[in-house]
């Protein structure tokens, strides 16, 4: 086993100081060693995006990370996302638009359409079908997930 | 699904990183960049090394330069900022083309330039870029810098020229001269996927009549290359359907492709004529 290392992470503004090994992924350990588990975990190589959270405001894939590269960078997760008893405009959409069934892979969608509005609020079209299309929802829920995303992205701007 | 046990080195220099890869690396030490294609590997177990060098915080490898006509892109320049407009004029142009065919964007939040060519997928969309522009990559070790060609350094498959202790510490591509005009086309059964086939042009007009042919593909053969033979059909004649179709065919006469299980050689070689001429129809 590799030697174990004390690192601290920055998880939607709280610090969580974890000892793990360095082969930990980042979701492994905002889950189980920081017991945030509203992300969540599903193919484990980078193919279906359910694990995606933001790191320094950029959507990324919180299994192809270690959790040691993330010492010292912002991370959002879903959790991160509900202001007081306010949920987030993206929240609000993919309840009104029927966005999830299973809901499994909800939370990478919200972090990936977060992340990539608020860098581009005014981003449409085929564009962003296309990074739509970066996570799997196998319900099949993407025309509403579409809908969803295009509403909240009004939203944001109207609220920003 | 886990990754087996690593040793993690986090070095702050190139020097750093350099010797730390002399010590390492011929102990099953491995570079760690962007991760995207490595983490998956180890994740499934198909890599296990001893050592990771984590050069994510070398804050020198982060930068993309023009010097004296030539672009040069440091180990850990994300795929992403080819999004952007980091990179000037016609050079530039060409690379928003391609960066877009590249996986998906969280992907390219986090993924590499350098990191791609280095993994020398056959289907890498750097590769080709590599391939068509004969860029050089810059290996630095603590015996010292080589520097070799795209078509040096890729050998094949996921083998390259790079030593073990060898850190690619940059990609440098030529500028294109202003007006070239450059198309790229590229084909797989969903978006985001690996491609089947790639195909990337660039020419220049001179008197109405194309000089200069750049013709490179990517994802059909083991390694992505530039075709001699399909350059010859476009040289010195005016761009337009008959140019394009014989260019098409020369390159689909000329290639080894490669076959799996979904994708027979004879398909690889129909989608090779046809992303040809897709890319040169739509170069500008």
């Amino acid at each position: 086993m590799s030697e174990r290392r004390a690192i601290t992470l920055s998880i939607n503004g709280k610090d969580h100081t974890v000892t793990i090994e360095p082969r930990r992924t980042l979701v492994d350990v905002i889950r189980d060693d920081c017991g945030q588990t509203g992300t969540h975990i599903g193919c484990e190589h980078g193919v279906c995006g359910a694990c995606t959270v933001l790191i320094d405001g950029e959507p990324v894939r919180s299994c192809l990370m270690f959790a040691v590269q993330a010492a010292g960078h912002s991370i959002r997760t879903v959790e991160g996302l509900q202001q007081g008893e306010r949920l987030h405009p993206m929240q609000e959409a993919f309840m009104r638009h029927h966005a999830l069934q299973c809901g499994f892979c909800t939370p990478g969608f919200l972090m990936l359409a977060i992340g990539v509005l608020e860098k581009r609020p005014d981003l449409d079209g085929q564009e962003l079908v296309d990074i739509i299309s970066s996570n799997l929802c196998r319900c099949t829920g993407y025309e509403n997930i579409i809908k969803a995303v295009r509403a909240a992205a009004a939203d944001m701007k109207a609220r920003a | 699904m886990k990754p087996a046990s690593f040793t993690y080195h986090a070095p702050t220099s190139v020097d750093e990183a350099v010797t730390l890869l002399a010590k390492w690396g011929p102990q099953d030490g491995r570079i760690l960049a962007g991760g995207q294609s490595l983490v998956p590997i180890m994740a499934f177990r198909m890599a296990q090394p001893a050592h990771l060098i984590d050069i994510n915080g070398i804050a020198e490898l982060s930068r993309i330069a023009v010097e004296d006509g030539v672009l040069s892109i440091g180990a850990c320049v994300r795929h992403a900022a080819f999004d952007t407009d980091a990179v000037p004029g016609t050079t530039g142009a060409l690379l928003r083309k391609v960066v877009r065919n590249i996986a998906h964007y969280p992907i390219r939040t986090r993924g590499t330039f350098c990191g791609s060519v280095a993994h020398a997928d056959p289907a890498s969309e750097w590769c080709c870029v590599m391939a068509a522009l004969d860029g050089i990559v810059v290996l630095r070790s603590h015996r010292g810098v080589r520097r070799l060609r795209a078509d040096e350094f890729c050998q094949g498959a996921m083998v390259t020229a790079l030593a073990e202790d060898e850190l690619l510490v940059a990609a440098e591509l030529p500028l294109l001269r202003e007006g070239t005009r450059t198309g790229f086309a590229e084909f797989s059964r969903r978006k985001g996927d690996f491609a089947i086939a790639m195909a990337l042009v660039a020419y220049q007009l001179g008197h109405g009549v194309m000089v200069e042919p750049r013709l490179a593909i990517g994802g059909a053969e083991s390694r992505a290359r530039r075709l001699p033979q399909a350059e010859d059909a476009l040289r010195g004649r005016a761009p337009g359907a008959a140019a394009f179709a014989d260019a098409g065919e020369a390159a689909a006469a000329v290639i080894e492709p490669m076959e799996d299980i979904n994708n027979t050689a004879a398909y690889r070689r129909s989608l090779v004529r046809t992303l040809l001429q897709r890319a040169l129809e739509g170069a500008q």
